[in-house]
């Protein structure tokens, strides 16, 4: 059905198909993606909150955050500007450690970060084992422009969905919009089914 | 119960009403984006890496300045890859034109550089985004920093306002390595003397002689110049390589300007 494109060869994917989710490319780079400035946050002042929908909020300041047990994982990041990077290295805190024995109605969540971006997501898709809370990348601190001190990792969606300079999720009793889910990008993200706007 | 409230990030104040200019389908997930074939009516050299493509205009209605396109490339035996282009042209022109920057080592740049001539479709879909955006019924000073192929979403922008008639204050500061490297040249130096626009160019790497611009990276100093004051609350947008839109949007906000008030689109990893 597509037009085929005179004389275009491409430079094909030097990993095995089943990595590779329909119209990403391998990138050996980290691209940077964000809507504005890097926000300037200070660990002293850094906060970490689950909110909304729950009898009682957590909160963590940076010294408590970084004393839960922490997992180093490999995972591969796909974004939907359309690289794909595989087999990166993430150091952070399972949202199953955070939301622990929590009591709550919540079918959904948004993320906060500071610098007001937010992204939504279902509640489901960061429990078990799915989603981290990272400050750490190849064994260094997770630089600013890529989402530092902390970020969401969410890697099984796109990664604008991993909202990066976090600082709390918001549960709530049904799904509302984020930032970029307002902005034209698609309410849920898959990138195996190539999930990238409204309408996907 | 909302998490903190009184935020006045970008999450929760972007409630602008822009009207999609989409095949609404009337779904909660908003409209879809369908593949099209545009055709390609005519290629333009800019500069010795970057060229012009001209479409006819595709069937949606009209964009806003600022939007970008994914194009889609299929081989021989259905491999396909992507790329997003900004939309170049303003909503009023007669045609769509995208503008490529040639990457030596790249998959689709080069194709579209070097093999796309009048003739050919492409198939693209959009026009997508809604936040790197701006429409002539905005208000406040329009202040563009473009560091490369950056410029292109910004040639949309004064297009625009210009068919719109609005007077805005509007400055584009657009930084290129030298002179031979300004894309849309002519027709920024038309824009300037015709239009109350005021381009300002600074050439990093060489300035021809008599040259009466900047002659450097952009710095503090620069920025400190040519932004309106803070307290006129210019609408700022930068676009460019990320290296590039880092330095530029943390030094706006080193100078008190209001990190709500800059969006930025970054085109690729490096500067
Ligand atoms: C929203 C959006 C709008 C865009 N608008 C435009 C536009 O109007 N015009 C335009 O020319 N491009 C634009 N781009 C960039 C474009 O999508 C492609 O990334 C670019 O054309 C390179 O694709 P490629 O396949 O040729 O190179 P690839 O094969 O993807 O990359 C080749 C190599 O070049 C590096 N690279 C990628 N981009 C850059 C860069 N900008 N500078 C230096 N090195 C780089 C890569 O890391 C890689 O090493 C836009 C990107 C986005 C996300």
């Amino acid at each position: 059905m597509a037009i085929i494109s005179r004389g275009f060869t491409g430079r094909r994917p030097e990993v095995e198909s089943n990595r590779l989710p329909p119209g990403q490319y391998i990138t050996h780079d980290f691209p940077v993606l964000s809507a504005g400035p890097t926000p300037r946050i200070d660990l002293d002042s850094w906060n970490f909150e689950i909110t909304g929908l729950v009898d009682e909020p957590r909160s963590w300041t940076w010294e408590e955050f970084n004393s839960l047990p922490m997992e180093t994982v490999t995972q591969d990041i796909h974004c939907v500007t359309k690289w794909s990077k595989l087999d990166m290295n993430w150091t952070g805190v399972s949202l199953d450690v955070l939301l622990e024995r929590l009591e709550t109605d919540a079918t959904h969540l948004m993320a906060h970060s500071y610098g007001g971006y937010t992204t939504n997501l279902p509640l489901a898709d960061v429990m078990g084992g799915r989603s981290w809370i990272a400050i750490g990348h190849d064994n260094q601190p997770l630089a600013p422009e890529h989402g530092g001190p902390a970020r969401l990792l969410v890697p099984h969606l796109y990664f604008w969905k991993s909202a990066k300079w976090v600082r709390g999720i918001e549960l709530m009793a049904g799904d509302r919009r984020g930032f970029w889910e307002r902005n034209g990008y698609h309410d849920y993200g898959d990138p195996w089914r190539e999930q990238r706007y409204w309408g996907d | 119960m909302a998490t903190r409230g009184g935020s006045s990030g970008i999450g929760e104040t972007d409630g602008e009403p822009l009207c999609a200019p989409l095949h609404r389908r009337g779904s909660l997930s908003g409209a879809a984006l369908y593949w099209l074939a545009a055709k390609v009516l005519e290629t333009r050299v800019e500069t010795h890496r970057v060229k012009s493509i001209v479409f006819e205009r595709p069937t949606w209605e009209r964009h806003i300045p600022g939007q970008h396109v994914d194009i889609r490339l299929t081989a021989e035996d259905g491999y396909q890859a992507q790329r997003s282009y900004s939309i170049a042209s303003a909503p009023e022109d007669d045609h769509l034109v995208l503008t490529v920057e040639r990457l030596p080592e790249g998959e689709v740049s080069p194709y579209l550089f070097d093999v796309i001539e009048p003739g050919d479709e492409l198939e693209m879909r959009g026009p997508i985004g809604l936040y790197f955006v701006w429409k002539s019924v905005m208000a406040e000073p329009l202040l563009m920093i473009a560091g490369g192929s950056g410029v292109v979403p910004f040639r949309a922008m004064l297009r625009h306002r210009l068919a719109a008639g609005v007077e805005v204050p509007t400055r584009l500061l657009y930084s290129a390595r030298t002179i031979d490297d300004v894309i849309y040249r002519d027709e920024l130096e038309d824009r300037e003397s015709s239009d109350e626009t005021e381009i300002v160019l600074t050439l990093t790497r060489e300035q021809p002689a008599g040259w009466g611009g900047y002659g450097r990276r952009v710095d503090r100093t620069m920025l400190e110049q040519v932004a309106w004051d803070p307290d006129r609350s210019p609408r700022i947008y930068v676009c460019g390589p990320t290296s590039f839109v880092e330095k530029v949007a943390s030094t706006l906000v080193d100078i008190g300007h209001h990190p709500m008030s800059i969006r930025t689109e970054r085109f690729g990893p490096t500067g």
